[in-house]
């Protein structure tokens, strides 16, 4: 018997349904690749990040002998603020750990705490001189080997060649351990203080201070001229004219050009022809300005675009010129959406590191940046600089970085969102 | 004086002719009251003619000073060096000026008593240029507060009924949003001018073949000129094999994970399904690259260096695929986004006319819908390639520097972006031949951004114009 044509579909019909249960099916998968991906690599931020928000303290009861300092409570200033503490914390170390004999491990020893507890002392005994002679319990910051073992980040099962804390070591943060001396604390330098090369010392805020400049002279830069160059775009310029379109089509083209490219034009431009200090926040804002003016520039152009054609004419028909009528009523029904693009911008350049690192901001600056011109880094290149560290200790912060980073652009898209959802017109 | 105090000086002037302007323009009318003559503007505009006059040519003139007046002095104390010095080549005299200018700033009054002879020299010069350094603030704030004034006398002789002060201040209004319009121009001349020079100046000491066909890439040039290889070698090939292998991995992953992605939100997910899944998406696009390069380099490396270690591969700890995985991550956004747009303006009837013949949902979307949205899926994926062409911290982080010529993907490849970044990232001269083969790939990837923009964009606008 032939078969019809209708019983070959009626056949076929299993395996075609099948095939679109198939290809919606990898349209799923694919979505769900990329939510993966995203939710993998933000939680194993948070995981290696997170502990870099705790530190760990370790408590030593320090005699603060005057023979050894060489000063006495009526001592000046001067006097207390050049002694040598290290001296009293090494001693103190000493006392507590008295068969320690080898010199390897009493240089091991005196890494148990920072080198930041000497200064520590240094401000305690000087604001209060009466403590001089005296023993005080002070909680001094551990040293990373310290902090990152205490937060069980060392296999103690590894060969000891194998790890960077030794047997003894491990033997003396246990003792320390067992009698009370280590506590985690939330890590407040994180925030207050600027880069080190002891990680337990090393902060972000230099870098969040060069971050904020750097906006600052972005933001102040680019929004003014972008939103010009839209308004002109959009209400002035003549329609088909060559210098137009050419202007228009330089913009779409720049909103493509690689970032680091951009960082070649400010080192050969700004720096080398113009004589902008390097490393600078100013330098740093001219390129990253620069960058963004084609994304603010396309969506302001899109929020004027959007402005209905009624307004203008109700404008013009009482009597406005072209440019009032844009000052007084396009542009404010239009703001929302500049807005919306220039923080979008913004949070494109807070994240942008390969141009910065062109102009010299990878320098490592521990001072904290005080004005536009003085050399600073900005969080990306700091969390650049930062991965590039052997230490485990700066792993951790890295990622406890990049989630203030991220932190940041988050609330900077929300405010982006809420604008939008707020104060956009549908006309 | 400061620049800041001549800034805010020059603020208060301006705002002093905006207010007597205004003031001006309004006893005009009073006086006219009787008569029958009316001002032609509002009072403000007056005003702001006035500030206008005293502003710009100011402005004008504080702007060029302080972009050109260290490269004068710097040239004014380096004729006052003596003859010997002067013979120096290009690098030591710019060694010897930082040296000048940080003691000129170090102590301004310090007596030239030395009897080093290079010191005194030194010390002379530091004199010097401090002394013209104060010569030229000087004169520069006394010009702008002069031309300030000026400008404000001459803005205050307009202040007349007929004049047309309002369509005098739009059409600076005017000019000034033009001039900021063609800051887009500047741009790119700025961009095509930096890279092109110092890269015919790098083409004179290193052939373009050479270049553009050589096989090995060891910019190290050696301190002094007998050591060996003291030339170093700059054939980028590696780099652009490198580059474009770490790109193509991206976009094997990219291409078809952002393709389906657009084709399962533009024509199966509803409304709220996308109103929540498309932000999510654009969260992978706003994620900083420098986070990506770090994930990779510390996340994704190892993994996949255990994987290719337990299939019996010996992948380099630092592999292209690693690079490249994380990078087409970072793309599918662009991609998607891209070919979303395109995929919904394909118009409905064409769908619904599949429909009407018996096709399934699937069949029109791979018969009809793709077919007819090519042109513009091709050119997102263009864009999306350049964008990978060009992308720097992930491949800074998580490739290597090693210039193997190589399309396997477990080895260590550098790229172009890597090598321009280590190249210019530390301290070295502009001059050398190292950071000018930097500039030379910086033009390289410039053109090639560049024509698979223009191809791209073209074509979109192309294809936009075919389904309006």
């Amino acid at each position: 018997m032939k078969q019809s044509n209708t019983d070959k579909i009626k056949a076929s019909l299993k395996k075609r349904y099948a095939k679109e249960r198939r290809f919606r099916l990898y349209g799923l998968i694919s979505i769900a690749i990329s939510f993966l991906f995203l939710l993998v690599l933000l939680v194993n931020i948070s995981i290696k990040g997170l502990p870099a928000f705790h530190q760990t303290y370790v408590k030593l009861d320090v005699t603060i002998d005057a023979n050894v300092l060489g000063i006495d409570k009526n001592s000046d200033h001067e006097a207390l603020f050049s002694a040598d503490y290290s001296i009293i914390i090494t001693k103190t170390l000493k006392k507590m750990f008295p068969d320690v004999k080898s010199r390897k491990q009493k240089r091991a020893l005196k890494k148990l705490v920072s080198n930041s507890a000497a200064y520590d002392l240094r401000d305690a005994v000087t604001a209060n001189p009466n403590l001089i002679g005296t023993t005080h319990s002070f909680w001094f910051l551990a040293k990373d080997d310290v902090d990152v073992y205490a937060k069980g980040n060392i296999d103690r099962n590894l060969a000891e060649t194998e790890r960077r804390v030794k047997d003894f070591q491990l033997a003396w943060i246990d003792q320390l351990e067992k009698e009370g001396r280590l506590k985690q604390r939330f890590n407040s330098r994180f925030f207050t203080s600027g880069d080190s090369r002891e990680p337990e010392q090393a902060g972000i805020k230099g870098a969040m201070v060069g971050s904020l400049l750097t906006m600052l002279v972005t933001l102040s830069l680019s929004f003014p001229i972008a939103v010009g160059a839209a308004v002109y775009l959009e209400e002035f310029a003549p329609k088909n004219n060559r210098w137009v379109d050419i202007i228009e089509i330089n913009i779409n083209n720049l909103a493509a050009v690689p970032s680091i490219v951009f960082g070649l034009l400010g080192l050969a431009v700004f720096i080398a022809f113009f004589g902008v200090p390097r490393s600078a926040p100013l330098v740093g804002g001219l390129v990253l300005s620069l960058m963004t003016l084609p994304t603010i520039i396309i969506a302001s152009r899109a929020a004027i675009k959007s402005v209905p054609s009624s307004i203008r004419e109700a404008a013009y028909g009482l009597g406005a010129s072209r440019v009032q009528t844009t000052f007084h009523h396009t542009l404010p029904l239009a703001m929302p959406g500049i807005l919306t693009g220039t923080i979008i911008g913004m949070a494109q350049a807070l994240g942008e590191t390969a141009p910065l690192l062109m102009i010299g901001m990878v320098a490592f600056v521990a001072d904290i940046p005080q004005g536009i011109t003085d050399p600073s880094t900005v969080l990306p290149v700091q969390i650049y600089l930062w991965s590039d560290s052997p230490e485990r200790a700066f792993t951790e912060r890295t990622s406890a970085a990049i989630m203030v980073l991220l932190g940041f652009l988050i609330v900077m898209n929300f405010l982006a969102v809420l604008l939008r959802k707020h104060f956009e017109r549908r006309w | 004086m400061p620049i800041k105090f001549l800034l805010i000086t020059l603020l208060a002037l301006l705002l002093f002719g905006y207010f007597i302007g205004r003031k001006r323009s309004l006893a005009l009318k009073a006086n006219n009251g009787g008569a029958k003559k009316t001002l032609h503007s509002l009072p403000k505009y007056y005003g702001f003619l006035v500030s206008l006059w005293a502003g710009i040519p100011a402005l004008i003139i504080l702007l060029l000073w302080t972009a050109f007046d260290t490269t004068i002095i710097t040239s004014m104390t380096v004729s006052q060096l003596p003859e010997q010095t002067q013979q120096l080549s290009q690098d030591e005299l710019g060694l010897l000026m930082n040296e000048i200018i940080n003691l000129s700033q170090a102590d301004k009054i310090s007596d030239v008593s030395a009897n080093d002879a290079k010191m005194l020299i030194k010390q002379t010069a530091a004199n010097n240029f401090a002394r013209f350094s104060h010569i030229s603030n000087l004169a520069k704030t006394v010009l702008v507060l002069v031309m300030a004034l000026m400008g404000l006398l001459l803005g205050l002789r307009y202040i007349r009924a007929e004049t047309r002060a309002r369509n005098y201040v739009e059409t600076a209004i005017k000019l000034t949003m033009m001039g900021c319009a063609s800051i887009a121009i500047l741009t790119t001349f700025g961009i095509i001018f930096s890279v092109l020079l110092e890269s015919l100046q790098f083409f004179k000491a290193v052939p373009i073949t050479e270049f553009l066909f050589g096989t090995t890439w060891s910019p190290q040039t050696a301190i002094r000129p007998d050591q060996v290889g003291s030339s170093g070698s700059f054939g980028a090939l590696p780099l652009f094999v490198g580059t474009l292998l770490i790109a193509f991995i991206a976009m094997l992953v990219a291409v078809p994970l952002g393709l389906m992605s657009a084709i399962y939100l533009s024509e199966y997910a509803s409304q709220k399904v996308r109103t929540v899944v498309k932000p999510i998406l654009e969260i992978l696009a706003g994620i900083p690259t420098v986070v990506y390069g770090f994930f990779a380099a510390l996340t994704v490396a190892p993994v996949i260096r255990d994987m290719g270690e337990s299939m019996g591969f010996h992948p380099a700890s630092e592999s292209a695929l690693a690079a490249g995985l994380v990078m087409g991550v970072m793309i599918i956004p662009f991609v998607s986004s891209l070919s979303d747009d395109v995929l919904s303006a394909v118009p409905q009837a064409m769908r619904d006319g599949s429909y009407g013949m018996g096709a399934t949902k699937s069949e029109t979307i791979k018969k009809v819908v793709i077919p007819a949205a090519l042109p513009g899926i091709v050119a997102g994926i263009l864009l999306a390639a350049s964008r990978a062409i060009g992308e720097t911290m992930i491949v800074v982080m998580a490739a290597g520097l090693a210039a193997k010529m190589t399309v396997n993907p477990m080895e260590a490849v550098t790229t172009v972006t890597v090598q321009i970044v280590t190249l210019l990232t530390g301290d070295q001269e502009f001059d050398s031949p190292k950071t000018l083969a930097a500039f030379a790939l910086g033009l390289g990837l410039f053109m090639v951004t560049l024509i698979l923009n223009v191809i791209s964009l073209h074509v979109v606008r192309k294809y936009r114009e075919q389904y309006e």
